[in-house]
C-alpha cells in the first residue's frame, strides 16, 4: 500500500524531515563511516523517500537488494517484494513508476541481459525510475566478477547512464539520479553503474548526512505524461491505435518519439552539471599531454597509474566520465586539449567505451585515442599492467 | 624504508573468516587514522572452497581496487592453500614485493627449497606458526584462527594500535552486518560458544593480542623492518 497518505508537509511517512536535494547533497552535515556499496546504497535509499521497490537476487547485488528489503520492514520504504525473475521485475518496476511511485531497483550482468526488453519499454514511456546495476560479467563461461560488457548492450536503450566510481560516490549519485531523472522536461529512467565488487563489496570510508532527514517525494502529477490509471493506459499512447498499424502515421510517431527520448536524456544536462558538479572530473597534471579517458573503477586505476607515473617523472591526467548518457562531449572535448595521447582503460574485452569515445570525437580534436589496457572476465586491473601500457608508447 | 602504501593479500578457504578479517583490518587501520579499504574475492561460495580477501591501508588516498597482484603481505590462512593450490594465484606468493612478509597458518614449513630461494632472493620474511592451535589455546575455538592471523599482522605492521584494533573488532561484532548464509552461520555459531557476546569479544581480543605480541617478538628477532609509514605522516 502506498504511504503518501501518512505523509505530512513537512514529513514523510517514516517522520523523517523533508529537505531539498541542493540541503541532502551539498549543505547538511555529514559525518564519517566505514561501509561496503551495498550498504551504503541502502543509505540513499534511506533518504530518499522511495515508495516502490522491487527486487531479484543475482551476485553481486544481492546484499544490495536484500538491504533496501529491510528498509520496507523498517518503514522506509512504501512497497517492498521479490519478483519472479529479472523480466519479471522490470516489468513489475515499470508497473510501479508509470503508476506514480519513486521506484528503485538493482540488478547485475545475467539478471541485466534477462530484462533487456523492459529497458526499452521503460525509457519509451518515459517511466523515471532508477536501476542500481551493479556490472558483472555476462556468460558465457560463468562469471560473478565485474567486467562491465553489460553497460554496451544499454548505451542506446534510451535511458541514461551515470557511472559511479567508489562508495562515496554510489551514495551521492544514487539521490541526484532520483532528482534528475524525475525533472517534468528530462523524465526518463537512469541506470546508476558501479562495478560489482569494486564497489558492491568493497569497504571504505564515506561521509553521510544524519538519517533523520529525505528529499521530497515524487510529483507524479508534474509528469510529461499522466500516471496510469484504469482509464489511463501507459504513455497515453499504448493503447492508441495508431501504432498498432503499418502506415505513415505510425512511422512518424515512432520516430519523432525516439528522438523525443533521446533530446529528453540531453535535457538532462544542466541538472546533471549541477548535482553532479559538472559531468566530468579532471585530476592530476593540468598540462599534461598523456591522458587516461575512463570510468568507473577504471578511473580509480587510472588515478592509482597517474601518481605512480609522477613517480617515474611522467605528467599524465585522468579524465573521469560520470555520464556515458548523456554524453559529455563538450566537457571531454575540454579537458583533452592539449592531449597528444588518451588511453582508455577498459573492464571489458570489446572496448565500447573507447569506441564510443572516438565515434563521438571523430573529427573534433587531434588526440589520438588508445583503446586500453582492458582486462576481462571480471580480472582486477593493476596499476603496474597500465603503466607498463604507458611505458611502450613513451618509449616509442 | 616504510611505504606510504601497502597491500595485503589473504588467500583462505570459504568458512575461515579471512574476509572478516579483512574488514577488521581496515576497520582498525581506519580508526587509526589510515586511508583503508577491503574487498573480498570469491566464487561460488561454499566451505572450504578458495576464497580470498584483501585489505589496503596507507597514508595517501587508496584508488586500488579488486584482487590484490602485486602484495606486500601475504597471509596464507589454511596449508591447503600451499598443499592443494586452492589460491587464486599459483604458486601462492605470484607477485610478492620486495621486502615483503608471509605469515602462513601451518604446524609444519610447508616451503620448498626453490620457494625458499625466490623468497630469500626478494628479501621476503617468512613467518610459519600453527595459528589454529594458537587459536584453541587462546580462545578455546579454532573460529578465532582468523583473529590469530590478524593480531600477527597488526604485530608486523607496528603503526596500528591495540586500541583501534580493538575498535575493529568491537565494530564487527556489534553493529549489525549483512552477511551471506554460511557467514551468518558462523556468526550464530561462534556467539553460543560463548555465554555473552561480550566474552566473545574479549576472547577474540585476547588472541589477537597476543598474537600481536609474538609477531612483535619475532619480527625483532628476524630484522623485519616496518613497512609501512605511521598515520599522519
Amino acid at each position: 500500500m502506498s504511504k503518501r497518505t501518512d505523509m505530512t508537509d513537512t514529513h514523510n511517512w517514516s517522520g523523517q524531515k523533508l529537505v531539498s536535494t541542493d540541503y541532502m547533497l551539498f549543505e547538511a552535515p555529514r559525518t564519517k563511516h566505514f561501509m561496503t556499496g551495498s550498504e551504503v546504497l541502502k543509505e540513499a535509499v534511506k533518504r530518499c523517500t522511495v515508495d516502490a521497490s522491487v527486487s531479484y537476487p543475482i551476485t553481486p547485488q544481492s546484499e544490495a537488494a536484500h538491504l533496501i528489503g529491510e528498509l520496507w520492514a523498517e518503514g522506509y520504504v512504501g512497497v517492498y517484494f521479490r519478483g519472479e525473475n529479472e523480466f519479471g521485475v522490470m516489468s513489475e518496476v515499470a508497473g510501479c513508476s508509470m503508476a506514480g511511485a519513486r521506484t528503485i531497483t538493482t540488478t547485475s550482468g545475467p539478471g541485466t541481459l534477462r530484462a533487456m526488453e523492459n529497458f526499452a519499454m521503460w525509457s519509451g514511456t518515459r517511466a523515471p525510475m532508477q536501476l542500481v546495476l551493479m556490472a558483472r560479467g555476462i556468460n558465457s563461461p560463468l562469471t560473478i566478477q565485474p567486467d562491465n560488457l553489460e553497460v554496451f548492450y544499454l548505451l542506446e536503450s534510451g535511458m541514461m547512464i551515470w557511472y559511479a566510481e567508489n562508495v562515496q560516490e554510489l551514495f551521492d549519485m544514487s539521490i541526484a539520479a532520483f532528482t534528475v531523472a524525475e525533472k517534468p522536461d528530462v523524465h526518463v529512467p537512469i541506470v546508476t553503474v558501479v562495478d560489482g565488487f569494486f564497489v558492491s563489496h568493497t569497504r571504505e570510508a564515506v561521509e553521510l548526512p544524519d538519517d533523520d532527514i529525505a528529499i521530497e517525494p515524487y510529483d507524479p502529477y508534474a509528469s510529461p505524461l499522466p500516471p496510469i490509471d484504469s482509464e489511463m493506459p501507459p504513455g497515453r499512447f499504448l493503447r492508441d491505435p495508431f501504432v498498432m498499424k503499418s502506415n505513415y502515421i505510425s512511422y512518424a510517431a515512432h520516430a519523432s518519439w525516439q528522438f523525443e527520448i533521446r533530446s529528453a536524456v540531453e535535457r538532462s544536462v544542466p541538472y546533471a552539471k549541477h548535482f553532479l558538479n559538472g559531468l566530468v572530473h579532471v585530476s592530476g597534471d593540468e598540462d599534461a599531454e598523456l591522458a587516461f579517458v575512463a570510468c568507473g573503477t577504471a578511473s580509480q586505476q587510472a588515478k592509482e597509474a597517474q601518481r605512480e607515473l609522477t613517480k617515474l617523472g611522467i605528467k599524465s591526467k585522468v579524465i573521469k566520465l560520470r555520464t556515458i548518457r548523456p554524453f559529455p562531449e563538450a566537457e571531454l572535448l575540454e579537458a583533452l586539449q592539449g592531449v597528444k595521447h588518451a588511453f582508455v582503460p577498459e573492464f571489458n574485452v570489446v572496448g565500447w567505451l573507447a569506441n564510443d569515445v572516438k565515434a563521438k570525437l571523430y573529427g573534433k580534436c587531434d588526440t589520438e585515442i588508445i583503446g586500453g589496457p582492458r582486462v576481462g572476465g571480471g580480472m582486477s586491473m593493476p596499476a603496474e599492467a597500465i603503466i607498463a601500457e604507458v611505458m611502450e608508447k613513451v618509449n616509442g | 624504508m616504510a611505504k606510504d602504501s601497502i597491500k595485503i593479500r589473504m588467500p583462505a578457504l570459504g568458512g575461515q573468516g579471512a574476509v572478516t578479517a579483512a574488514h577488521i583490518a581496515a576497520t582498525a587501520a581506519d580508526t587509526e587514522g589510515y586511508y583503508a579499504v577491503s574487498n573480498p574475492f570469491f566464487g561460488a561460495e561454499k566451505r572450504m572452497a578458495p576464497s580470498e580477501s584483501y585489505a589496503r591501508i596507507g597514508t595517501v588516498p587508496i584508488y586500488d581496487r579488486g584482487e590484490v597482484i602485486y602484495p606486500d603481505i601475504i597471509m596464507v590462512y589454511h596449508p591447503q592453500v600451499i598443499t592443494m593450490g586452492k589460491s587464486y594465484t599459483m604458486p601462492f606468493y605470484s607477485g610478492i614485493k620486495e621486502d615483503g612478509l608471509v605469515i602462513i597458518n601451518s604446524d609444519r614449513d610447508l616451503l620448498t627449497e626453490t620457494d625458499k630461494k625466490i623468497l630469500d632472493d626478494l628479501n621476503v620474511k617468512v613467518l610459519t606458526r600453527d595459528f589454529t592451535q594458537f587459536a584453541l589455546d587462546q580462545a578455546g575455538t579454532e573460529l578465532a584462527t582468523n583473529m590469530a592471523m590478524l593480531g600477527s599482522l597488526f604485530g608486523a605492521l607496528g603503526t596500528v594500535s591495540k586500541p583501534a584494533i580493538e575498535e575493529g573488532i568491537k565494530d564487527r561484532f556489534l553493529k549489525k552486518y549483512t552477511a551471506s548464509g554460511g557467514t551468518a552461520t558462523l556468526d550464530s555459531v561462534i556467539e553460543k560458544k560463548f555465554k555473552k557476546k561480550m566474552d566473545l569479544i574479549q576472547k577474540n581480543l585476547d588472541t589477537a593480542s597476543a598474537a600481536f605480541d609474538l609477531t612483535a617478538e619475532w619480527c625483532k628477532e628476524v630484522g623485519f623492518e616496518p613497512i609501512l609509514e605511521a598515520p599522519g605522516t
